[in-house]
């Protein structure tokens, strides 16, 4: 592990430094909310942000991504052949990133990076990130690192930590790709014990106030029959208008849909996030459509990620807490509610 | 507005006990400050959960079509007029329906009061007389209520109910405002500008489709944008499909929108959809004279044929 200390004022020289090495990408202010985009100068990256209004995974999991292209014209040598479409995997640092999010690509890991899946754009691009977080001093009132594993200064999805320590930031690295990154910067600091001591406090305090907020670990011994067919959901899915605005600001959120569209006498092939809030994700080719019911999409997101995965993986929801869903559900629907209500030991008739 | 929250509870009360409805449909209280969610209770030992504040912004018109219980529905101004939609478009029956009135005095913004405190969610806020105040860590902030009203809000000239079964609490004073201000900016722009103004007002757009399912007019079994044999709109981000959307879903709006404003509250990127439905608002008006959900016992000029309806549009 190394660490640094890096004054406030030579913060954006340090970002500089960074940009001369590779592309960056920050939390910036756009319009009405901050989301990652690459940085065009050292300033633009706001990191006195909350959290981004949108998840991250769209700098791996674009919203829509054109994976092939095609060419439809029989005169063409090539005419209906698959080409990958090109891409850039050069390497990158995501600055700022809150310890949640970069938690949350370690558990979609599992959905891209597995051994009977691999999906090669996730993983090159997972391959060439730098993750360089921001621990959370102040956390939301509607964030639940802590209840589901992981926390305001979580290094574990990350390679380095930045704690904003007032003057400066604390920077540690936590893997080897840390290591090289941190390794060869100029500037830092070294961290004085003030310093170190500070972003212990501000981790105790921050955990402190985040508390535990519900039992995860009573999920994996309910019965997921009983779980299923609870009295709850009724009452749950009644004000959900299945907008789907909790898929797609969530970054656990993996599905997709692959879809082609030609224009002429070329196509491309695309892949977009869907939503299992919507009718459509489920629909047929028959126009048999399994979860025709809003109580069915409801449910089904809830049990996907607080007791399908608990029972197939063994490691915790398929959640990080991060609040989105909780604070942009235009109708207040809470995953820290629904998942009280699974996890409480017995499940009482409403 | 809290005031409120006791004659809803004992109009809900009497109506369940006395069996004139099956359901209440209202709001309970949030489960985060300045949130507040579209309830359903059955029975009178549920009564308690439900509550009113300024942060009920959700159209509850939006949970009735089709609904064959008999409902009892709390609705303030905006909410009636949908209902009156409603039943103009034979989506429930005015006899199945106990109307709750709530004389409204203008639902809060809450992206307005985060925009104020630096995109920061308070972690607690109160409403006062005539003020809002939030707090998060050092950030104690209070500011006059009318200060972060939703737009829509702003300029409504209808918040007493339109039709109602009774009231809980005396009618408000009606604003006296020009709707239309931002309209007229925009149609004085020529036609370039007036295109680029929306290119970039839609920019953001993730087309989930929160403004259509929040909205009660967007019923429609299958919306013409999931419609999947065929497909008439794409899936990718292809602006031609998202403008497709926002004009076609303004238009089929039409003589029908009341300017609530849900629309503008779900859109989880912050998009003023209302700016393509008030120009429809105010051509219906400009044309026809009239406005959408105010008188239950007429055809819409849209749905029906007058001689000497204008038609300023043939030429
Ligand atoms: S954001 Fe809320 S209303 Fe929209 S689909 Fe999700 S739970 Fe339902
Ligand atoms: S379910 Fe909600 S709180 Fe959990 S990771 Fe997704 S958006 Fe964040
Ligand atoms: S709610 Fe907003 S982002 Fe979603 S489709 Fe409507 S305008 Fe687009
Ligand atoms: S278009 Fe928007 S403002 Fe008009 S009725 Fe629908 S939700 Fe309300």
């Amino acid at each position: 592990m190394s660490e640094m200390y890096i004054a406030k004022e030579k913060f954006p020289a340090t970002v500089k430094q960074l940009m001369g090495r590779c592309r960056v990408y920050g939390p910036v202010f756009r319009g009405q909310y901050h989301e990652f985009a690459e940085l065009k100068a050292a300033e633009d990256a706001d990191m006195g942000y909350q959290n981004t209004r949108l998840s991250p995974k769209e700098l791996f999991h674009p919203q829509s991504e054109r994976m092939f292209t095609y060419s439809l014209d029989k005169s063409d040598s090539e005419a209906e052949i698959l080409k990958e479409a090109p891409k850039d995997f050069s390497s990158r640092v995501i600055l700022g990133i809150r310890p949640c999010d970069a938690k949350a690509f370690q558990l979609d890991d599992r959905n891209f990076d597995v051994d009977r899946f691999r999906d090669p754009w996730w993983v090159k691009r997972r391959e060439s990130t730098t993750l360089v977080g921001l621990a959370c001093n102040q956390p939301c009132a509607s964030c639940f690192c802590t209840t589901v594993g992981t926390g305001p200064f979580d290094t574990g999805g990350l390679d380095v930590l930045l704690t904003d320590v007032g003057n400066g930031y604390v920077a540690r690295s936590t893997s080897s790709k840390g290591d090289d990154l941190l390794q060869g910067m100029e500037g830092g600091e070294k961290v004085s014990s003030e310093a170190a001591q500070k972003v212990m406090d501000l981790k105790i305090k921050a955990e402190k106030q985040l508390g535990v907020q519900f039992d995860v670990s009573t999920l994996s011994e309910q019965q997921m029959l009983e779980l299923f067919n609870a009295s709850f959901w009724d009452d749950i899915q009644f004000s959900c208008i299945n907008c789907g605005i909790c898929t797609f600001l969530c970054p656990t959120c993996w599905c997709f849909d692959i879809q082609d569209e030609v224009h002429g006498n070329k196509g491309d092939r695309i892949r977009n996030w869907d939503s299992c809030m919507f009718p459509l994700f489920t629909l047929h080719g028959s126009g048999h459509n399994p979860r025709s019911q809003k109580l069915q999409r409801v449910r089904q997101r809830f049990m996907h990620k607080l007791k399908y995965y608990v029972d197939k993986y063994k490691d915790g929801v398929a959640c990080v807490g991060c609040g989105r869903c909780v604070r942009f559900c235009p109708v207040n629907i809470d995953i820290r509610q629904v998942a009280r209500l699974m996890s409480a030991r017995c499940v009482c008739p409403a | 507005m809290r005031a409120y929250t006791g004659r809803i509870r004992e109009a809900a009360k009497r109506l369940l006990a006395e069996n004139r409805v099956d359901v209440v449909i209202g709001f309970r209280k949030g489960t985060i400050p300045l949130m507040n969610e579209p309830y359903l209770i059955k029975s009178v030992d549920q009564v308690n959960q439900l509550y009113w504040d300024s942060n009920c912004g959700i159209n509850l018109a939006n949970y009735l079509p089709k609904r064959p219980d008999r409902v009892g529905i709390v609705a303030k101004g905006c909410d009636s007029r949908n209902i009156v939609v409603h039943i103009l478009e034979n989506q429930i029956k005015r006899e199945q329906l106990y109307i709750i009135g709530v004389p409204c005095k203008g639902m809060l913004d809450r992206r307005r009061i985060m925009a104020e405190r630096n995109g920061r969610e308070p972690l607690f806020a109160e409403e006062l007389e005539h003020k809002v105040r939030t707090v998060r860590y050092e950030l104690d902030l209070t500011r006059d209520r009318n200060y972060f009203l939703q737009d829509n809000c702003r300029i409504c000239t209808h918040r007493n109910p339109v039709i109602y079964d009774e009231l809980v609490g005396d009618l408000v004073e009606e604003q006296q405002v020009d709707r239309y201000t931002d309209v007229r900016k925009i149609e004085a722009m020529s036609a370039e500008e007036r295109w680029e103004h929306f290119e970039k007002l839609i920019e953001p757009c993730l087309r989930c489709y929160a403004c259509r399912n929040a909205c009660p007019l967007c019923y429609c079994p299958t919306c013409f944008v999931d419609e999947a044999r065929p497909q008439w709109v794409g899936k990718s981000l292809d602006k031609t499909d998202t403008r497709t959307f926002h004009f076609l879903r303004a238009f089929h709006v039409a003589g029908r929108c009341t300017d609530c404003g849900a629309c503008e509250r779900a859109c989880p990127v912050g998009i003023q959809v209302r700016q393509f439905t008030k120009k429809m608002e105010k051509d219906i008006k400009e044309l026809y004279g009239y406005e959408a959900g105010v008188i239950a016992d007429e055809r819409p000029p849209l749905d029906t044929y007058r001689p000497g309806d204008p038609e300023p549009f043939f030429k």
